[in-house]
């Protein structure tokens, strides 16, 4: 269960660039939950899940993942329990190292690293197994450089090296928005079926309505760094991408009423 | 022929500062200036050691230390207070100078008749010529030293560094501290970097203050030239290539000297040769994508 408790988070503050990125923003997530973060550009999509990753500290609030206090963690010392796959398929492999030198770094994710070797046989043996099971035909290039490799193949690998030790959080930031529309969907496929099967906690950031729509089990929509909307439960059992679409409408004409216009307004009608 | 001698066994020797750079250069991208500090500072200490009378194996190594600790700080400075890298090793480089001449007592300090590690590798039993003896015991050493380094970036902590220097993000969410990996990095460099120093400084019979002047750019300059005649490649092969380039960028510098090329112009050539081979792959680019816009 992960506990966030009114995290505030101010972008540049006291400078003419300040943004309020994420306001006094609480929801509590069960263990096991798939929860959907929608959201227009800027609303805090990243910025939540950047905080409960721990790269950077947030100015006030605190965040809890199954009972322990995380807040004041470094970013590297809670990836022993966080596992993420970023939006740029770049940034969750190294490029330059092979695909088994990569995945042997998420064997040891969160734990000490000695003098061992890095690969032994066993080791490959079982990545031979998992990277078989994406079906991409890369079980057979392990010592090829993984910067070779299309983005759908890094994102997958990426996926499967998040999840290689079982994480308490799984963080995905628009983890299909580089690829194209069919291996953005393999990608998907992939990701609910190891989410499925190991019932990962998970907080999944996407821009597509149909994900939102087919995946989890938890919906929350974000704007100007506030969570307006929580949909759960049968809510969002039977909830369509027309519905979601209504929202967001919803949002775009209060946003056309900005903040001092509808003061002014308060103060002479109300 | 002794002076080919000469060549190899000083390209050999700077071959560790060549490892050296190559660790902070080519896997954490770091063009780390501690080098010229630490080198004077591996020499420096096994000079003063050896003169106070302690045998000089152990000299070196604690020389080998010294130059560790001194790549620690730079590492320190750079990871725990934010400070620019470049910036931190030329605070470090400057405050080793200082720290340098007290070692030594003044700005240049022979070895009279001591034993050394170079002494003692010319006496070595079965190989009658002395210089030939120390060039193949550095040889063998420095192959060991190349051997043990790529089976070290071949463990769970090497594969570490090395994603450090690769993919930071990446590597953080996998739980490593990548500061702490920076800072051990840098500690190895300058401890392989004052090695070199400690070596040399038994091998030319005195340690100088000045002697680490240009030095960082001679191993970088041994590093491209490595990269260029393997062809990139892996760890494994650059580690062959930055040997190979030291001992070959040494002996081309000896033939130009032998030339007639004037001494006081070897480190504008030097800095001249690096720039070039790194705008080299920029210009051909450049130079690559101008040609697809014609057509
Ligand atoms: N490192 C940063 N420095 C300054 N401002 C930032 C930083 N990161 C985010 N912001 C700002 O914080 C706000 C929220 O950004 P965030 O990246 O969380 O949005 P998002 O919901 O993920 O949007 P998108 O859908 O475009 O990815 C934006 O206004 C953004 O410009
Ligand atoms: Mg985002």
């Amino acid at each position: 269960m992960i506990e966030i408790s009114n995290i505030k988070k101010v972008f540049n503050p006291g400078t003419p660039n300040e943004v309020l990125a994420l306001d006094d923003v609480s929801c509590t997530i069960e263990t096991g939950s798939f929860v959907i973060l929608l959201g227009t550009n800027g609303s805090g999509k990243s910025t939540l899940l950047n905080a409960v990753a721990g790269t950077f500290f947030p100015d006030s609030g605190t965040i809890k993942l199954n009972g322990t206090d995380i807040t004041n963690m470094q970013e590297h010392q809670r990836a022993k329990y966080i596992g993420r796959v970023f939006q740029n398929p770049c940034s969750g492999t190294a490029p330059d190292m092979s695909i088994a030198e990569n995945l042997a770094l998420a064997v040891r994710r969160g734990a000490k690293r000695g003098l061992g070797a890095a690969l032994n046989r066993g080791d490959m043996e079982e990545f031979r197994k998992k990277v078989k099971s994406l079906n991409m035909g890369l079980e057979e290039r392990l010592a090829n450089p993984i910067g070779k490799l299309s983005g759908g193949q890094r994102q997958a690998l990426t996926l499967l090296m998040s999840t290689w030790i079982k994480p308490d959080l799984l963080l995905l930031d628009e983890h299909t928005a580089a690829l194209d529309p069919k291996t953005a969907n393999k990608v998907i496929q992939l990701t609910e079926s190891i989410v499925n099967k190991d019932k990962l906690t998970t907080m999944m950031v996407t821009h597509s309505m149909q994900q939102a729509v087919n995946l989890g089990d938890r919906i929350l929509m974000l704007h100007n760094g506030k969570i307006v909307y929580d949909i759960k439960g049968a809510d969002k059992r039977v909830i369509k991408a027309s519905d979601l679409l209504a929202m967001f409408d919803d949002i775009r004409k209060k946003e056309q009423i900005d903040p001092s216009a509808s003061d002014m307004l308060r103060e002479n009608y109300i | 022929m002794s002076l080919l001698i000469g060549a190899l066994t000083i390209g050999l020797i700077l071959s560790l500062l060549a490892l050296g750079m190559f660790i902070s250069f080519k896997i954490y991208n770091f063009a780390d200036i501690t080098a010229e500090g630490s080198i004077t500072l591996g020499a420096s200490i096994a000079a003063a050691l050896i003169v106070s009378g302690m045998n000089p194996l152990s000299a070196t190594l604690i020389a080998m230390a010294g130059g560790f600790v001194a790549g620690t700080l730079t590492g320190i400075i750079h990871t725990k207070f934010n400070i620019n890298g470049l910036l931190a090793g030329i605070l470090m480089m400057t405050a080793l100078y200082s720290v340098n001449l007290h070692i030594m007592g003044k700005s240049n300090l022979p070895l009279m008749s001591q034993q050394t590690l170079i002494s003692l590798a010319g006496d070595i039993g079965f190989i009658p010529d002395n210089d030939t003896a120390v060039l193949l015991v550095i040889l063998a050493f420095v192959a060991l030293t190349g051997v043990a380094l790529h089976l070290f970036f071949r463990t769970n902590l090497g594969t570490a560094m090395r994603a450090t220097g690769n993919n930071p993000q990446m590597i953080r969410a996998l739980g490593v501290n990548t500061g702490l990996m920076i800072t051990l990095g840098l500690g190895m460099a300058n401890a392989l970097i004052a090695l070199s120093g400690a070596i040399l400084a038994q091998y030319q019979g005195f340690a100088d203050v000045q002697m680490g002047i240009g030095m960082m750019v001679w191993g970088l300059a041994s590093v491209i030239i490595g990269e260029a005649i393997i062809g990139g490649g892996s760890v494994g092969m650059l580690i062959i290539g930055s040997i190979m380039g030291s001992v070959i960028f040494r002996l081309l510098v000896a033939v130009a000297l032998r030339l007639g090329m004037n001494p006081n112009d070897l480190k504008l050539i030097t800095a001249l040769f690096v720039f070039i081979a790194l705008v080299l792959p920029y210009i051909t680019k450049k130079m690559k994508k101008r040609g697809v816009e014609v057509k």
